[in-house]
């Protein structure tokens, strides 16, 4: 059932399931949103797009945190690092993108930079006013940080809840790093007031749609990628090395440089996520790398089922549409709510809502129990 | 813990009596029957005068007030100073609080209150009640600033002759650098009785500033002056060398002075490193207290509680709740919200131990998940029960103030009670882990499960007591931290990071190493903070440690033999 090439990945029945579901959904809320005039009942609002657009950011970075957490067993609590940075760097590119429509008209800088009386733009903030630069930063950013990060941490053998800690530091200080306005990304506020993208107003429909649909695109490119991934040689190793480290690493394997390879393709993952929520959010700042995200993205994950990649997005869905509403309703019980999903799920539904409907599933077809999904996948590592 | 409760107590209580006794209470009696107040420059006829016609002489002085000459006031601060009368002292403070007022109907000085928009006027020295004015027909005493300094050296002088050193002390340091004659003359006449080294030692440097500042010393005089004042850290001090640097004559005097400005500097170089690891240590005791609990449900449980921080503020709460019920009791309620506190954040860790955390043994990734989710539902519930504002909790008087050590370096007493306590916490659970019962079952069940059950240990009961244990000392830091920080729903938060790298840190499962590191880490951050800012210093920590992870990924004592293989 494993797939080793990239055409399985994309046209077996779960990927066929998937991404038709995906487009489907994204075609029918477009197609309502541009065609049907705003009187008929039918149509849907630009919020809504948007707010579709932004669960299909958070679905992608949950992809990126099941391909850690579920096939390599590294509990990451910083990846909201990750997807800040990716969206720090769109960011850049749209302030610069503002040009002398700021509020104080400065043909260079930033409003904030002029705010702090600052006389020329930072060198790191050269280049992305060009689109192509900036979305390389995009990838690179993360994908360099979460690659100096794993070498130093996996070369070293921290594992588990050292790891996890240690990630929560991470994303922790780059939290207080960014709220600083020295650092010269508008501190507190964070960057926000963009215009407009590759030309393109951020307040056309026809944008928010386009936007809509490169994050759907996305979401289907790296679903693919990662079931790709996972069905090679190197993606059967990694879930080894989740399964029983020393006994892979005593086989021969280099277990380090698997876990560093995963790890980065997920913070690259994260990282474009972020610069795709940006635009459709308008607005970024040091609130995103709060380790309080980061937890909140395991929840969905561990929601939607480890280790299924549609889990994950589906996790990140409902949990998201879930916040919607009751912060809509009752707001101060989002919280209790939000809690009892953690110990709910962590206790009574360890596979989560995937695992749920597969032993329903399993116990229809066939009702003797056979091993269970529980003692299968917690072999102690 | 009684006991350890009682020693900390009696320590407060020894430190609390030196600072809250009010100056002005025994520096009445002093006045009236010491012969040591003796030296001080008054009218021969004041010592034997019988009372009653002291009396008399302070009701003329009092009258002289009715004048709005200032001259003709200063004159009668002047008198009622010297007239030892035991009145005299609290005359001159209501003078300074507006409470003496001049009565226009009777024409006389009073003592006034503000009462039903008139005056309640009592007899100045007696004190009976002698009536009331309308609001208009009684003004204050009016004084101005030089007049209300002259009032403060008066006092001065006279605490100079306090039985308590302490107030001496203190009395003789307000008086540095006052060159007015009268003061001069009474720090001389102290200087000539006064036994105590301290006091002894501040009265000097008071008198010799009066040399320097003299413009008819001689050189000599001038060069003692100077060596006897090198090194005081005394503000004043150094502004007279400053001066007598830049205008002194004789070159042997500038030599001196500059020596003794280099001395100066040095020391204060050396306290201010001593007030950063003061501040350090007292950092790293509120670090201690907040990581200790969760050094032995991580450590010795290898159990993850994210909700920890949230049993800290849990205890904060406590301790309000608790002065909330004793309104009165601000002095006392903390003997209260401690064992409170540690029972609640106790109870609150037992519950989460016995409906979540017991599920999920073995499973550190996801107890931490579902810990964190309970910390998420404590926060809200504290933020829908107690409102998301922050509440406040008094702090009681014998915890407010600062032991003064010199003019440059000083210990508050919240911060040095804070570091005794964490010690005290430390030890005494360092006493329940080695020598109790529990202490012995909770480390054969850390070091290996199986075999404590097969030798009868109920572990389950253990696990749950263990973690009761844990979360109650979160409880009682919370506590502490109350007395430091703002009570809020999210006072836990700020703490849980820290927490958990003061653990790692350390090492798991070795509560020296969580000692050794909260001390360092606290002490490392006020090293950086004045350099780079708090943020920076903070972030730079949070990098040392990860980097610190990376090279050493068990901590600073990694555990050793069977269990740390797990």
């Amino acid at each position: 059932m494993r797939h080793s090439d990239l055409t399985t990945a994309l046209t077996d029945r779960t990927a066929k399931t998937f991404l038709g579901i995906l487009f489907g959904a994204v075609l029918i809320v477009a197609l309502l949103n541009l065609l049907v005039p705003a009187e008929s009942g039918l149509h849907v609002s630009s919020y809504t797009v948007s707010l579709l657009g932004k669960y299909l950011c958070y679905a992608l970075l949950a992809l990126a945190l099941d391909l850690v957490w579920g096939y390599c067993g590294i509990l990451s609590l910083g990846h909201g690092a990750f997807f800040a940075l990716g969206g720090y760097a769109m960011g850049m590119y749209l302030m610069r993108q503002i040009g002398d429509r700021g509020v104080y008209g400065h043909p260079e800088l930033p409003d904030f930079m002029v705010f702090l009386n600052w006389e020329e733009l930072p060198w790191y903030w050269h280049g992305f006013d060009s689109f192509g630069f900036a979305m390389i930063m995009v990838a690179l950013v993360p994908g360099v940080l979460a690659f100096v990060f794993g070498w130093l941490a996996f070369r070293s053998r921290v594992t588990g809840v050292y790891l996890s800690i240690i990630t929560q530091a991470l994303t922790y200080a780059l939290m207080l790093a960014f709220f600083r306005n020295e650092l010269g990304f508008g501190g507190n506020n964070g960057l926000t007031d963009f215009k407009d993208i590759l030309g393109f107003s951020l307040r056309e429909d026809s944008t928010r749609v386009a936007l809509l649909i490169a994050s759907a695109l996305a979401l289907a490119g790296a679903f693919v990628l990662s079931r790709w991934i996972t069905g090679t040689r190197l993606g059967r190793t990694v879930m080894a090395v989740r399964d029983a480290e020393s006994r892979a690493r005593f086989l021969g394997y280099r277990t380090e440089h698997y876990k560093l390879w995963i790890f980065t393709v997920s913070a690259i993952l994260a990282g474009i996520a972020g610069a795709l929520y940006v635009p459709q959010v308008g607005i970024i700042n040091p609130g995103e790398f709060s380790p309080l995200n980061s937890i909140e993205l395991v929840v969905w994950v561990a929601v939607g089922g480890r280790a299924t990649l549609y889990g994950a997005v589906i996790g990140a869905i409902l949990v998201n549409y879930g916040k919607t509403v009751f912060t809509g309703v009752m707001p101060e019980a989002w919280l209790f709510a939000l809690g009892g999903l953690f110990v709910a799920v962590t206790v009574f539904l360890p596979q989560g809502l995937v695992g749920l409907a597969k032993s329903l599933l399993k116990r229809k077809r066939q009702p003797e129990p056979t091993l269970s999904d529980k003692e299968a996948d917690h072999e102690p590592a | 813990m009684p006991r350890v409760l009682l020693l900390i107590f009696i320590l407060l209580g020894v430190a609390g009596t030196a600072v809250a006794q009010p100056a002005a209470e025994p520096a009445g009696d002093a006045g009236q029957s010491t012969p040591s107040s003796e030296g001080e420059p008054r009218p021969p006829e004041a010592a034997i005068t019988p009372e009653v016609s002291k009396e008399d002489a302070l009701r003329a002085s009092l009258a002289q007030f009715k004048s709005r000459d200032f001259d003709v006031k200063a004159e009668a601060i002047e008198e009622i100073a010297r007239s030892g009368h035991e009145r005299g002292e609290a005359l001159l403070q209501a003078l300074l609080d507006r409470e003496l007022l001049h009565d226009l109907a009777g024409d006389r000085i009073v003592l006034g209150e503000q009462a039903d928009g008139g005056w309640a006027l009592r007899d100045p020295i007696s004190e009976e009640d002698v009536g009331s004015a309308e609001a208009r027909a009684a003004r204050p005493v009016i004084i101005n600033n030089r007049l209300r300094q002259q009032i403060r050296d008066l006092k001065s002088v006279t605490a100079l002759a306090n039985p308590n050193p302490l107030n001496r002390r203190e009395a003789a340091q307000r008086l540095v650098g006052n060159t007015d004659l009268v003061v001069l003359d009474a720090l001389r006449a102290r200087q000539a009785e006064e036994a105590n080294p301290l006091v002894k030692g501040v009265i000097d440097t008071a008198l010799n500033i009066a040399v320097l500042r003299d413009p008819a010393s001689q050189l000599n005089e001038r060069l003692n002056a100077i060596d006897a004042v090198a090194g005081s850290l005394e503000p004043a001090v150094r502004n007279v060398l400053r001066d007598r640097l830049a205008q002194s004559d004789a070159a042997a005097e500038r030599n001196a002075a500059e020596r003794a400005l280099k001395k100066i500097d040095l020391r204060t170089e050396r306290y201010e490193t001593a007030d950063t690891i003061f501040f350090g240590l007292s950092l790293g005791s509120v670090l201690l207290l907040a990581a200790i609990g969760l050094a032995i449900t991580f450590g010795v449980m290898g159990v993850i509680n994210m909700a920890h921080g949230e049993l800290i503020m849990l205890g904060a709460y406590t301790t309000f709740v608790v002065q909330q019920i004793f309104p009165d009791g601000h002095e006392w309620s903390l003997l209260i919200a401690l064992p409170a506190a540690f029972l609640v954040s106790a109870i609150v860790g037992i519950i989460i131990e016995r409906c979540v955390i017991r599920f999920l043994y073995g499973r550190p990734l996801e107890t931490l998940l579902a810990t964190f989710g309970v910390s998420l539902i404590l926060q809200q519930a504290v933020r829908l029960i107690f409102s998301p504002l922050n509440r406040t909790v008094v702090t009681p008087d014998w915890m407010s103030g600062a032991l003064q050590i010199n003019p440059i370096f000083s210990l508050t007493y919240n911060r040095l009670y804070i570091i005794v306590f964490a010690l005290i916490v430390f030890f005494a659970l360092q006493l329940v882990l080695k020598k109790t019962r529990l202490g012995l079952q909770v480390r054969a069940v850390s070091q290996n499960r199986g075999t404590a059950r097969a030798m009868g240990i109920r572990s389950e009961r253990v696990n749950a007591l263990t973690f009761g244990l844990g979360s109650g000392i979160a409880g009682i830091a919370g506590v502490a931290l109350a007395q430091l920080t703002n009570v809020g729903p999210n006072l836990g938060q700020s703490y849980i990071i820290d927490s958990f790298m003061v653990v790692v840190f350390g090492g798991v499962g070795n509560l020296w190493g969580t000692l050794t590191a909260a001390f360092s880490l606290g002490i490392a951050n006020k090293i950086i903070e004045p350099m780079a800012g708090a943020v920076l210093a903070k972030i730079m920590v949070l990098v040392f440690i990860i980097l610190f992870i990376q090279r050493k990924p068990r901590g600073l004592f990694p555990q050793r033999g069977r269990a740390a293989e797990e």
